[in-house]
């Protein structure tokens, strides 16, 4: 999205993160963490195993609280320091507007594709049978599964697994997407589904922060890369800056690996 | 083998044998709602309430069944508690086998991958709507089995009962063998009549069990 565009909305940002830090014990797993993601704006978060990027991600709809710093989804603040009858209320609310997409996918193993996707909005939208249906029908053909619609999770490859998580997230309408190293546990061949997928969602204008592996879908896709080691960003820009003229020497490094191979 | 003997006092068994059978259906399905309880309990967001969870779990397990039957029918009057031996029988057993039932309900909920309650409650589903819809579904075909190994466990158990005198399965073999003298016999009648009620649950678990299976 253009600077323009994002002024022209005169809002202020879709996701803000202020100084997120995060402590088990004595090890710090985040030091002080600052992200602002604008309305349809894509972001990446790269960085080697152990950097903290999915804790910096759980911490968004606060699946890992943090121990200190806030997260704002607009004018809500996610983290809000309530009693905890209230938070529960609070939390409920505000994970609506936040889809998150896992690694494992998380399906319920128990419930048909379609029961997966209708199951959150019928209880906590009060849809319909008929309005969940036909929402979990839009859902799937946007994800390129409607006839997968009546078949249990278990009759599913990996991708089309992904995809219809994807779709169970879309369907509660969120205003973010949260995507948790989605294409991780795919077998090589079937990780090109999933991110067709995501590219298109992205090409919707959804607003999405992906933590990914992928150094090549990072590129093509987001607006923006961020790369975290040792719980700290240490270099943030545009895909052309971070993979083609990273100013850090950790940057530089991290991604001879991760590049090396590859083309 | 006296088989004479045998033909002449099965009748009698198998009236008995109904009475093993009623005690463990009721003390089973009291030590399933003792177990629902416990595992309630156990797994709250309530300190005291785990903590009652966990003394129920390890006091029941910790003390011979046979002391626990003994101090509600012949120390309970002491205390105002006046119980039949039948009724004693079911709620003692009930208790006790519902103290393992916590366990087993309590480990097939926590054996339900977390990832599960993450996805729940990324959708915005509250801990409670999360543990009906999504974890308790698949906590329930996973506690079947286990439950059924706790269920094989009581109808064996019921034979303590004898030792507060319900006319059940070995308090009538016990009593056959004070008149005949003919233990082997009688004892290997009881074992048999065992054996078929334990199969035929076990069976029927299995079967269960192969139902509710996620395909």
């Amino acid at each position: 999205m253009s600077t323009t565009e994002s002024e022209m909305a005169g809002n202020g940002p879709m996701i803000d993160v202020k100084n997120a830090a995060k402590r088990y014990g004595t090890v710090e797993v985040l030091r002080g963490i600052n992200l602002q993601v604008r309305k349809g704006e894509i972001v990446a978060v790269i960085g080697p195993s152990g950097s903290g990027k999915s804790t910096f991600l759980r911490a968004i709809n606060n699946l890992d609280p943090l121990s200190s710093g806030e997260v704002w989804l607009e004018d809500v603040q996610v983290n809000k320091p309530l009693t905890s009858y209230q938070y529960e209320r609070h939390i409920n609310r505000v994970r609506q507007d936040i889809g998150m997409v896992f690694q494992h996918f998380n399906l319920f193993p128990h419930l048909s594709v379609r029961q997966n996707i209708t199951l959150a909005p019928r209880m906590l939208k009060r849809l319909s049978k008929q309005e969940a249906d036909g929402l979990a029908e839009q859902q799937l053909r946007r994800v390129g599964l409607i006839d997968r619609i009546d078949f249990m999770p278990s009759q599913l490859s990996g991708g089309q697994k992904q995809r219809v998580a994807i779709a169970r997230a879309l369907a509660m309408q969120p205003k973010v997407m949260l995507f948790d190293e989605a294409t991780s546990a795919l077998d090589p061949e079937l990780v090109e589904e999933v991110n067709f997928v995501m590219r298109q969602l992205a090409e919707s204008h959804m607003t999405m922060i992906i933590v990914t592996h992928e150094m090549g879908f990072a590129q093509d896709v987001c607006d923006r890369v961020l790369f975290m080691d040792g719980g700290m960003v240490v270099e943030e820009g545009s895909p052309d800056v971070i993979f083609r003229n990273p100013s850090q020497e950790r940057t530089r490094s991290f991604l001879r690996k991760h590049l090396k191979g590859r083309n | 083998m006296d088989v004479e003997l045998l033909l002449r006092v099965y009748p009698f068994f198998l009236e008995a044998a109904l009475v093993t059978v009623q005690l463990s259906v009721l003390s089973i399905a009291l030590g399933l709602v003792c177990g629902a309880l416990g595992a309630s309990a156990r797994l709250s967001q309530l300190r005291i309430l785990r903590f009652v969870g966990a003394a129920y779990v390890s006091v029941i397990r910790g003390t011979p069944a046979l002391i626990q039957l003994f101090i509600l029918y012949f120390g309970g009057p002491q205390i105002g508690i006046q119980l039949d031996a039948f009724t004693a029988g079911v709620i003692g057993l009930g208790v006790n086998i519902g103290a393992y039932m916590t366990e087993t309900i309590r480990g097939a909920i926590i054996a339900v991958d977390r990832g599960q309650t993450e996805a729940a409650r990324t959708l915005g589903m509250s801990r409670g709507q999360a543990m009906r819809n999504v974890i308790l579904p698949q906590a329930l075909r996973l506690m079947i089995r286990p439950l059924g190994v706790n269920i094989n466990a009581q109808i064996k158990g019921t034979a303590l009962v004898a030792a507060i005198s319900v006319v059940e399965l070995t308090y009538t073999a016990q009593r056959y063998i004070a008149s005949t003298y003919k233990p082997f016999e009688m004892f290997l009648l009881a074992g048999m009549i065992y054996l078929v009620i334990i199969s035929a649950t076990g069976a029927a678990i299995a079967w269960l069990d192969r139902r509710v299976a996620i395909r």
